[in-house]
């Protein structure tokens, strides 16, 4: 029996953009197991950290495509359409992220020197910190709806940003004085080694870029 | 002789069939919302809508019942012929019900309403005259068909609107739940018992002064009131599913709220179309016993508690799954957002019912949604549907008038 009132109501990509961002952040997370093992050369561990990354990205591909065929044009929103699929999109860029410096970190045995290694450990660190403050932000979605985006609520989500911006800006920090500590030392290295430190440092570092681009994308929404 | 007792029993058949189908399907409407936010479990939801539907059917079902009755169609053309009338009203309940049927297999989102309004002018235009229609009426009541939805809309816009200014965007929306969800509990209780008491009830022989009504719906509203600001007192918030803000209790505060619009809705949604199903039913009795038509005889009440049964024990027997599917698909119609599309629907309804309207209480809600998502309180709207509805205003005349007028023309071929 077809309920007029029950199919009024199209499929809401509010808690299925929050689940994304959740799978996300785990993904991201695998990071802090990922780079001590590999630093410590424990390979095994590091395969089945690489494993669980994929899986995790994987998943949130799946969730992408969900609510990519659950947004039709005909879905009347608060906030525009566009607007939640860019969300989406930078979402899924951190998983990206993290699978692709974690393969290449993988693929190549890289050994990290042992002159950046512990700053290196902390600047990972900060950067799952600059995507786990994204998650937060983003579960505010579905309150942000309640309150029609406007409000208290607001004022909490904006401060969420702010203190977003502050973690990618410490990054940043830490990926200039990385890349220096890494200049003096790499006549050091092997030449192609080397270059890949710099390659493996700025991917990691655009973990924290896009998570601040989800800040962005969400004050966008903020300003509807 | 007999042959009234046939048409008497034919028509009561049908009508207590149409009452049963709207008990199953449209009553999930009303009390949906509160099953699925778990202000009330199925069984509380059930007994609730059975009361105040039945209520509704009867203290103020009596003056649209009056209309399907004897408002449509011009009663002094037929007292010549009173028997035309019996066969064009057994014919109008055969073919909104056959509407209906169909319109649910395909999935339409077609009214009850609807159907039994363009069925009655259908049989009425073609098998007796064109005159035998009155049209001023007809044009009346389906303007009101477009009104209706958008004066709820309207109203539950500035509701939720309200409700946004009032509660939600502010830093402590707990504690200004708890002040001010007893004052909207006053509001929905004073509106629905005012408009009941000034309208509906003077057909259960019932008087009261306009002063006195005043009085009675205050008083009524304001005990409401008082005994939900103490269940609202008690509410506190729970640390595991809450964030910040507390909306997660907010919404539990409100929960309690809808319980009162729920029952106003049931309540409304009874008086509006029980009419549906036995106002035919009273047409056919009222020539059956008198051979006339008599415009001014009231209902007898038994045909209202009739049309009430049927409505209870449709939502007793299939309702309530229906009520269990429904709630769990509108899950973005929180207590909040719910009880402002129910209360603005519930008003307006019963508005129209005090002055003898039938409106379509389920798209009536649904314009009342409408307008809650134009207050930005909803998450994802499928404007689909909304053509769909559009197309289905436009469809369900002509069908339920063609299909009355076929089964009207073969009732009179077969019957005495």
């Amino acid at each position: 029996m077809a309920n007029v009132l029950a199919n009024i109501f199209g499929s809401s990509p509010v808690q299925p953009l929050e689940k994304h961002m959740d799978v996300t952040y785990r993904c991201a997370k695998q990071l802090n197991e990922f780079f001590p093992a590999a630093i410590a050369g424990d390979w095994d561990k590091a395969s089945a950290v690489r494993d669980e990354i994929e899986r995790l990205e994987h998943d949130a591909d799946d969730l992408k495509k969900e609510i990519r065929l659950h947004l039709p044009k005909s879905l009347f929103m608060p906030v525009p359409r566009e607007d939640l699929l860019e969300l989406l999109l930078v979402q899924d860029k951190i998983a990206n992220r993290t699978k692709d410096v974690s393969g290449l970190v993988l693929g190549r045995k890289m050994r990290i020197p042992e002159a950046i290694a512990k700053a290196f450990l902390v600047f990972v660190e900060r950067n799952v910190d600059a995507a786990k403050q994204a998650r937060k932000s983003v579960r505010e979605l579905d309150e942000l709806f309640t309150a029609g985006f406007r409000g208290a609520e607001v004022d909490l989500v904006e401060s969420m940003i702010q203190e977003l911006d502050r973690i990618e800006t410490d990054t940043d920090a830490k990926q200039a004085e990385l890349r220096a500590a890494l200049f003096k030392i790499e006549s050091t290295l092997n030449p192609v080694d080397a270059v890949f430190m710099y390659k493996v440092i700025e991917l990691t570092g655009e973990i924290a870029d896009m998570a601040e681009r989800v800040g962005r994308r969400l004050e966008l929404l903020l300003s509807h | 002789m007999e042959a009234e007792l046939i048409y008497i029993a034919l028509a009561a058949l049908f009508g207590i069939f149409m009452a049963w189908g709207i008990g199953a399907n449209d009553v999930a409407n009303a009390m949906a919302t509160s099953v699925g936010s778990k202000a009330l479990t199925i069984r509380q939801a059930i007994l609730v809508a059975a009361v105040f539907e039945f209520a509704g059917a009867v203290l103020a079902g009596g003056a649209v019942t009056g209309t399907i009755r004897k408002g449509i169609v011009d009663a002094d053309l037929m007292n010549g012929q009173p028997e035309l009338l019996i066969y064009g009203m057994l014919a109008s309940l055969l073919a909104a019900g056959t509407w209906l049927l169909v319109a649910s297999r395909k999935g339409w989102p077609v009214s009850t309403t609807h159907s039994i309004v363009g069925a009655i002018v259908g049989f009425a235009a073609v098998g007796i005259g064109i005159d035998a229609v009155q049209w001023g009426k007809v044009g009346t009541i389906v303007m009101s068909w477009v009104v209706s939805p958008l004066t709820a809309g309207f109203i539950a816009f500035l509701i939720y609107l309200s409700v946004q200014r009032l509660i939600l965007r502010h830093k402590d929306p707990l504690d200004r739940a708890k002040r001010y969800v007893p004052v909207y509990m006053f509001l929905a209780a004073f509106t629905i018992t005012l408009v009941t008491i000034l309208k509906g009830l003077s057909h259960v022989g019932l008087t009261i002064s306009l002063r006195d009504s005043y009085l009675l719906a205050f008083l009524i509203a304001l005990g409401i009131a008082i005994a939900g600001a103490f269940v609202v007192r008690r509410i506190e918030p729970d640390r595991k599913a809450e964030k910040a803000q507390h909306f997660y209790t907010v919404e539990r505060v409100f929960g309690v709220l809808m319980i009162v619009t729920a029952c106003g809705m049931a309540f409304a949604h009874g008086s509006n179309d029980v009419a549906n199903a036995i106002g035919p039913l009273a047409a056919v009795i009222s020539i059956a016993q008198s051979g006339l038509v008599a415009s001014k005889s009231a209902i007898p009440l038994w045909v209202l508690i009739i049309g009430g049964g049927g409505i209870v024990i449709g939502l007793a027997t299939y309702g309530r799954h229906v009520i269990a599917t429904v709630g769990e698909k509108i899950t973005q119609l929180t207590p909040s957002r719910g009880f402002a599309a129910e209360l603005a629907a519930a008003t307006t309804i019963v508005i129209a019912s005090g002055t003898g309207i039938p409106i379509s209480t389920t798209h009536t809600l649904v314009g009342a949604v409408l307008g809650v998502g134009m207050a930005r309180g909803i998450e994802a709207i499928d404007l689909r549907v909304v053509g769909r509805i559009f197309i289905s205003w436009v469809v369900t005349i002509p069908a339920g008038a063609v299909l009355a007028i076929l089964f009207f023309f073969v009732f009179r071929a077969i019957l005495p």
